[in-house]
């Protein structure tokens, strides 16, 4: 089976092979790739970059960015639930916005700094 | 009139870091003259991630990016931005600004154009049909959602494989809007494969390639368009029509460098790149204006933007120094399959990196680089025209040319 790494702008090529119930990786150029190709298999994850609103005396939206990849079939309902999501200025990079999103363990933070 | 050592137009992704590298070679009196409110040009609305994997090994979203490289010239005190602020004009070295205070002339000893890039509109394809509200550009579309949060359709069509188009593929369908499908003239995608697989195949979005919008249709609001293929000269084939129906069609057909200012100067454009020509110090045929990032060549990524742009602030920095790089240049000649290469000249004594894309696909190839003194082939497993690609030869390897080198795709 062939699989595109999404992992950075190279977006290398992979292999991906079941031998003996083990997955086989290659074409990949760094581990990330491996790790990425055996999840795609199990457990497929992304990460989820959107806009949450702000109150504040310049901006309106207010970037935010899963703290780490979710799982694939989650990230429309955590989009869906971030709909709602309100926050006030100040605002700093790497705060996190909403904490536990859909109790799956991960932090939904800003991806910005917003002072006022 | 105001009196500065360096400006730069424009404080986008590019302005930063030639700031930043001017500084760092010498110049204590920047200015950095920005149109909008805030510093990071068009990567404050480019929210998803992606972004620095070159420049700070981590994986950063837009905003997160010009935040961090923003963060290294802080509190400078060398560093001056002056923001809402337009350049209308460049006169010789004597910059015309509409700034909220009013008009103000500044003069400066070398000025560093980083006015990035703006997209191909409508017009620029001859679409054909009326106007009707629901035509945009992909980052126009961006713009509205990812800073205003306003939804600019709820059935999407794409025109144009390009990578801002792909990435609100995914962010509108995210929104909640039906994205039908994207349309490619080419017969190979133009975005990154990892676009294609995380923004168009994660969510079932088709993509048909060798195919283009022939017209569109609808009065008040987009009603329709007609998809129709295209053969391998990229000719409309007749009786392939059909009818999508959609509320909104993004344009994501390619970017032009911004080159107004300095194209009413007289500067010297490549047909190719519609940037300036420059040699290995980013200076363009004007002496003093250095041009670098998107107004160059369009970039790929951010960080090959922010590389290069701090080059061209420490050769911005060498100049107004007096270390101005002296000698005749070597010109690079264009062969078989390259489309286009920045500089277009370079000085021989230091190494040189090469940027170019090629014309066409490319499998199972090489880079032929020749000249007086060297004959270099590097094989490369396929190249497409949407990677850009780099070479860098060392001094050594370049000491020996004289007037011309020559490239090839074989």
């Amino acid at each position: 089976m062939e699989l595109v790494c999404i992992n950075c702008p190279r977006g290398c090529h992979l292999n991906v092979e079941k031998i003996n119930n083990e997955i086989v990786v290659s074409g990949n150029s760094c581990l990330r790739g491996k790790t990425y190709a055996v999840n795609e298999l199990t457990n497929p994850l992304r990460v989820l970059t959107t806009t949450v609103g702000i109150e504040s005396e310049y901006e309106e939206r207010l970037p935010v960015i899963s703290s780490a990849p979710l799982p694939k079939d989650r990230v429309m309902d955590v989009s869906k639930a971030l709909k709602e999501v309100r926050v006030s200025a100040p605002v700093k990079m790497k705060d996190v916005i909403v904490e536990n999103i859909l109790g799956l363990g991960i932090d939904i933070i800003a991806s910005k700094t917003i002072n006022r | 009139m105001i009196n500065r050592e360096l400006v730069i137009i424009g404080g986008g992704a590019a302005g930063i870091a030639a700031a930043l590298g001017a500084y760092e070679n010498g110049i204590k009196d920047i200015l950095v003259i920005e149109r909008e409110y805030e510093y990071g040009g068009i990567l404050q609305q480019c929210i998803h991630n992606g972004f620095g994997l070159h420049t700070f090994n981590e994986e950063l979203s837009g905003p997160s990016y010009a935040e961090k490289y923003y963060s290294l010239i802080k509190d400078n005190e060398c560093i001056e931005f002056m923001y809402n602020s337009a350049v209308t004009e460049i006169n010789d070295k004597c910059v015309t600004v509409q700034s909220p205070e009013g008009v103000k002339k500044i003069n400066a000893k070398a000025i560093i154009l980083a006015t990035g890039s703006r997209e191909r509109p409508a017009g620029a394809i001859g679409l054909k049909g009326d106007r009707p509200v629901g035509i945009y550009t992909a980052g126009t579309a961006q713009k509205y959602l990812n800073r205003r949060g306003f939804l600019v359709g709820k059935r999407v069509f794409i025109l144009g494989s390009g990578d801002i188009g792909l990435i609100m593929a995914r962010r509108m369908t995210l929104e909640g809007a039906k994205v039908i499908g994207v349309a490619e003239l080419q017969p190979y995608s133009n975005g990154l494969a990892r676009n294609i697989k995380q923004c168009l195949e994660d969510f079932d979005i088709p993509l048909y390639l060798s195919h283009t919008v022939k017209a569109v249709h609808g009065k008040n609001r987009l009603e329709s368009i007609t998809l129709v293929e295209a053969d391998e000269k990229l000719r409309i084939i007749e009786g392939t029509e059909q009818e999508i129906e959609c509320d909104c069609l993004l344009l994501s057909i390619g970017l032009i460098p911004e080159n107004t200012l300095i194209e009413e100067m007289g500067v010297v454009l490549d047909p190719k790149t519609k940037g300036a020509v420059v040699d290995d110090t980013y200076i363009t045929s004007i002496e003093g204006i250095f041009a670098c990032g998107n107004a160059l060549h369009v970039h790929d990524l951010v960080d090959f933007v922010s590389a290069e742009a701090k080059r061209a602030g420490k050769a911005a920095a060498d100049y107004i120094l007096g270390n101005k790089k002296e000698g005749t240049c070597v010109k690079n000649v264009l062969g078989n399959g390259v489309s286009y290469m920045v500089p277009q000249s370079f000085h021989k004594g230091n190494e040189v990196e090469f940027c170019f894309r090629v014309n066409r696909v490319f499998k199972d190839c090489s880079i032929h680089v020749y000249g007086n003194g060297l004959d270099k082939k590097i094989r490369k497993m396929g190249i497409v025209p949407s990677e850009m690609q780099k070479v860098v030869l060392k001094k050594e390897e370049i000491e020996e040319l004289d007037g011309e080198l020559f490239w090839e795709v074989i």
